[in-house]
């Protein structure tokens, strides 16, 4: 069995096993990553890079791809919906 | 200075792990660089839950010789100086090549309709690849739809992650689909993998000649209306996994100088030897046009061994690529997405989801660039990867001039990267 | 019927901006344009206004712009936002050029506020401490040309003016212009044709002054005012093969544009890997920060740039009706406006509200 990984989501505490992405991580605590320019809320499209729809910021440091970031231990991510 | 190697492989997908091992086993010193975390590409990206393929597991333990560099994603070209330069989470590096072999694959045509930005709507490969990383969807109601035979791998893998698959949407014809099936004795490990597939869905409905023609939802999917036939049918469900096929990706050909053809969604040209235009750069995979896996480690493997010096080993494998590419003509002819689901857009619908930017606004323009410079669609961190390629199928505009660096966004550290040494 | 009171080769922000001027003195207006409105330099630039004022002619020129640009301030195709202009320095002749432009622009009735270094850290946080001083003109603004170009052309066609879009003018001759596509259209012709202008008019010097500009993510509130290093109006008024600057902007939507770089005898329109970065390293001088910042964008335009900097205005008198706008190198979205009053000015023959003696096209053919 695979460890177990424990993140913050905007301040909700998240468990998701080794390997999943952060993506992964955001979708247990919220369905809306971004807002668009004109403040509607987004989520995941693509889930390989190429959309950018699924921005969050991670440790302090916006506009990371979450599908594209494995979650790490501790990890503290923002979302902006 | 550049870190140099005689073959450098862009992508590890089914292509890219085929040259590198190919590559390597005629005795270069290769390196592959990867933006995903792990080698596998789209098809054997890295299932948590489930593990790889026998097949993935057998060509990545062939890639042991290959200096791996992954979560690297490349973001520059210098084709003069045959230099990439790329970054990941925390660094810019520059790699330099002797031989380099383009493998950046393909991504998922998605064409808009009223409620596709909402939450929860995603594309049919994209909420694949999403749950294979850890996504959760176990007792989701999930609607697959759009075109192609990747709905139905789509499907399957959500099932296996425990989704309730309550329908596939196919836009082509059920008499087209048909006429293909009973084509597919031609291709018998197709015909075992359709066979495959069908047993993983069964009792999963399949409506044909259907489209989505509205989600909704408050933030949130909720629901979504399917148009069969003129017959409204309403889905409650949480996830709607739409895509219509792929498009190939050509953005670092293209940096590199490379010949498109001329096809709506243009692919690499790339001779019998999968060289591209431009001396000393091969390409292979989806990135040379939409082939599926099994062309694309052919072509791999062929590009590999071209790099590598061996000719003949590259033209032993000629006939099985031919062959394999007259299926993917086959499939791509079968499920070219039809008028009906070019109509969907309304004016309110966005189009491109980076500016929000709707349809009404766009429709009324001749060509992307004066689109782009009075509404800056396609100005946002996608570069137009999601709007051009809808309005490349619904409009016939084209978006493939020659692209600005950064090719994804990337830090302006690593645009600032001293690359002095390298570009006197 | 191809008779008109004025035909304007060239739809980038000059051409617009005169061609509305035009019509809106009551003028038949014909506009060619072989490519996308506004997609020239126009398109490349930044859209900063702003009063350089180290060059008398082209201080007046602004100024007069900046007061006209009033009228655009609440237009939502302008993009036009009030971000004020920030010049920082950080060495002793640095501070010393803040002086004397605060003194000049002082003088010229500009609001210029001197900023000491916690005046600054307060103004914009994301200044490196090594800055020294800083310049506060909090009127200048920032705007997006190719729109305000395509709203100006929405405005002569809504005035009954003709545009003819794709195509170009291949040559002038004694009763208007010829275009690509065999048409004739008669009357008097402005070339506004920026970097193009001498395949015209191959009696005026124009040479093509390359910028690279970068263009980030959404920042929101990272970055307050333009800001802008005093060593920029050197760059520009220079004469250098190659120089680079920070110039940084704050655009409405929250994205950075990061330039500047100015290079002469470069016709390709790709980005050379290596001026950029040393563009680059010089903005994180002053704005260390940066760095971590994500990029969207590079790109490369072309500044159409005279022998002595200064744009080209008026009737060439060696030819019959023939009149020009052109040559604004790094200020013609600033002055576009002031350009296109005096060109009307000039050829209605009222009394132009400035001198035009400066901008003579005349003084290179002499
Ligand atoms: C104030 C201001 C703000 C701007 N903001 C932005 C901005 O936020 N984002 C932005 O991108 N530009 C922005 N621009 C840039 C500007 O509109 C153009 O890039 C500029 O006109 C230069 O034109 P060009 O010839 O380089 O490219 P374009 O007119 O853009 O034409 C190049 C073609 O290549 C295609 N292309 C380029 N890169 C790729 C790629 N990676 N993959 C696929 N196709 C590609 C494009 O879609 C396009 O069709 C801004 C300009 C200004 C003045
Ligand atoms: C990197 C960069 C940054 C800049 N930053 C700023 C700034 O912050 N503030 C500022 O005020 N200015 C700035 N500028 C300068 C400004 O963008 C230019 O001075 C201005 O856009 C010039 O406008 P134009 O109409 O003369 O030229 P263009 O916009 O180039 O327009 C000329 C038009 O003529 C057309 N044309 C050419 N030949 C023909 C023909 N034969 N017949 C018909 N039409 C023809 C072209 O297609 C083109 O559309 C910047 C410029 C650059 C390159
Ligand atoms: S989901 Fe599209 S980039 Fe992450």
């Amino acid at each position: 069995m695979s460890a177990i990984l424990h993140l913050r989501i905007d301040g909700i505490a998240v468990e998701v096993p080794e390997g999943a992405s952060v993506a992964a991580a955001v979708a247990r605590a919220t369905r809306s990553f971004r807002q668009s320019r004109h403040g509607m809320p987004r989520a995941p499209l693509c889930g390989m890079g190429v959309c950018f729809e699924c921005r969050v910021a991670i440790d302090g440091e916006p506009h990371v791809l979450a599908c594209m970031t494995a979650a790490r231990e501790g990890m503290q991510v923002r979302t902006h919906g | 200075m550049a870190e140099g190697c005689e073959v450098l492989v862009i992508g590890a997908g089914p292509a890219g792990l085929a040259a590198a091992a190919t590559a390597a086993a005629n005795g270069a010193r290769v390196a592959l660089l990867d933006a995903q975390p792990r080698a596998g590409g789209q098809v054997w990206r890295h299932d948590i839950a489930h593990g790889a393929s026998r097949r993935a597991r057998r060509a990545l333990r062939r890639i042991a010789p290959v200096k791996r560099h992954f979560g690297m994603r490349v973001v520059a070209a210098d084709p003069g100086a045959r230099t990439l330069l790329a970054e990941d989470s925390l660094h810019a590096r520059e790699f330099g090549w002797d031989r380099l072999v383009l493998a950046a694959g393909a991504r998922e045509l998605f064409l808009p309709f009223p409620g596709w930005t909402l939450p929860g709507v995603t594309g049919a490969g994209g909420l694949q690849a999403l749950v294979k990383q850890g996504w959760p969807v176990a007792g989701r109601r999930v609607v697959v739809a759009g075109s192609g035979p990747l709905l139905l791998a789509a499907a399957a893998s959500l099932r296996a992650h425990g989704a309730r698959v309550l329908a596939i949407v196919e836009q082509a014809a059920r008499d087209d689909v048909h006429a293909f099936a009973r084509k597919l004795w031609h291709w018998p490990d197709k015909l075992a993998q359709a066979a495959r597939l069908r047993m993983a869905l069964a009792g999963v409905p399949i409506r044909y000649g259907a489209v989505v023609r509205r989600a909704s939802g408050d933030s949130h999917l909720q629901t979504i209306d399917i148009d069969c036939d003129g017959r409204v049918e309403t889905f409650e469900c949480e996830y709607l996994a739409i895509g219509f096929g792929l498009v190939p990706d050509t953005g670092l050909a293209r940096m590199l100088g490379c010949g498109l053809n001329d096809a709506t969604h243009p692919a690499i040209r790339v001779d019998a030897l999968q060289r591209t235009t431009v001396d000393g750069i091969h390409a292979a995979g989806e990135c040379c046009g939409i082939g599926g896996m099994q062309t694309a480690s052919i072509e791999g493997a062929i590009a590999g061994h071209a790099a590598a010096g061996n000719e003949a080993g590259a033209r032993a494998l000629l006939p099985s690529r031919d062959r394999a590419r007259r299926f993917a003509d086959a499939l791509a002819h079968t499920f070219a997405p039809g008028p009906c689901v070019r109509m969907l857009a309304d004016d309110t619908t966005i189009v491109c989801r980076c500016e929000d930017v709707t349809w009404g606004e766009l429709r009324s323009f001749d060509d992307a660039r004066a689109a782009k410079l009075a509404t800056r669609c396609g100005m946002g961190p996608c570069q137009g990867r999601i709007c051009g390629a809808a309005l490349a199928e619904l409009l016939g505009w084209s978006w493939h001039g020659h692209p600005r660096q950064p090719l994804f966004p990337a830090r302006l550290s690593t645009l600032a990267f001293d690359s002095l040494a390298t570009f006197p | 019927m191809s008779s008109f009171d004025l035909i304007v080769a060239g739809a980038g922000i000059i051409g617009a901006a005169c061609a509305q001027s035009a019509a809106e003195a009551g003028l038949r207006v014909a506009v060619v344009e072989p490519g996308a409105i506004g997609g020239g330099a126009t398109a490349a630039g930044m859209g900063h206004l702003v009063a350089l004022d180290d060059v008398p002619a082209e201080f007046a020129l602004a100024r007069h712009s900046l007061r006209l640009w009033q009228a655009w301030a609440h237009q939502p195709e302008a993009e036009f936002q009030r971000c004020g202009t920030l010049w920082v320095a950080d060495d002793e002749a640095g501070l010393e050029l803040l002086r004397s432009k605060a003194a000049r622009l002082s003088a010229a009735g500009m609001i210029a506020e001197l900023l000491d270094t916690a005046a600054l850290r307060d103004a914009e946080p994301a200044l490196s401490h090594d800055v020294a001083g800083g310049l506060r003109v909090p009127t200048e603004a920032v705007v997006y040309p190719p729109r305000i170009a395509h709203a100006m052309l929405t405005r002569v066609t809504a005035l009954g003016g003709a545009l003819h879009h794709g195509r170009r003018v291949v040559s002038l001759d004694a009763d208007g212009a010829c275009l690509d596509d065999g048409t004739h259209l008669s009357g008097p012709v402005l070339v506004a044709c920026g970097c193009d202008t001498p395949a015209l008019l191959p009696e005026l010097l124009m040479r093509p002054r390359r910028g690279h500009l970068v263009i980030t993510d959404r920042y929101p509130g990272w970055l307050r005012h333009q800001v802008v290093e005093t060593g920029y109006a050197a760059s520009a008024h220079g004469d250098a093969a190659e120089a680079v600057a920070c110039n940084v902007q704050p655009r409405p939507g929250g994205q950075l544009l990061v330039g500047s770089s100015r290079e002469f005898g470069r016709a390709e329109s790709a980005i050379s890997p290596a001026l950029l970065a040393r563009m680059l390293r010089r903005c994180f001088r002053f704005m260390p920060g940066l760095a971590r910042l994500k990029a969207l964008r590079a790109w490369t335009g072309f500044r159409p740039t005279t022998p002595d900097g200064l744009p080209y205005i008026g009737a060439l008198p060696s030819r019959h009706d023939v009149w020009v706008a052109a040559g604004h190198e790094g200020l013609g979205v600033t002055t576009a406006l002031g350009t296109a009053q005096l060109f009307v000015d000039l050829f209605l023959g009222r009394a132009p509200r400035l001198d035009p003696a400066p901008y003579a096209p005349l003084r290179s053919v002499a």
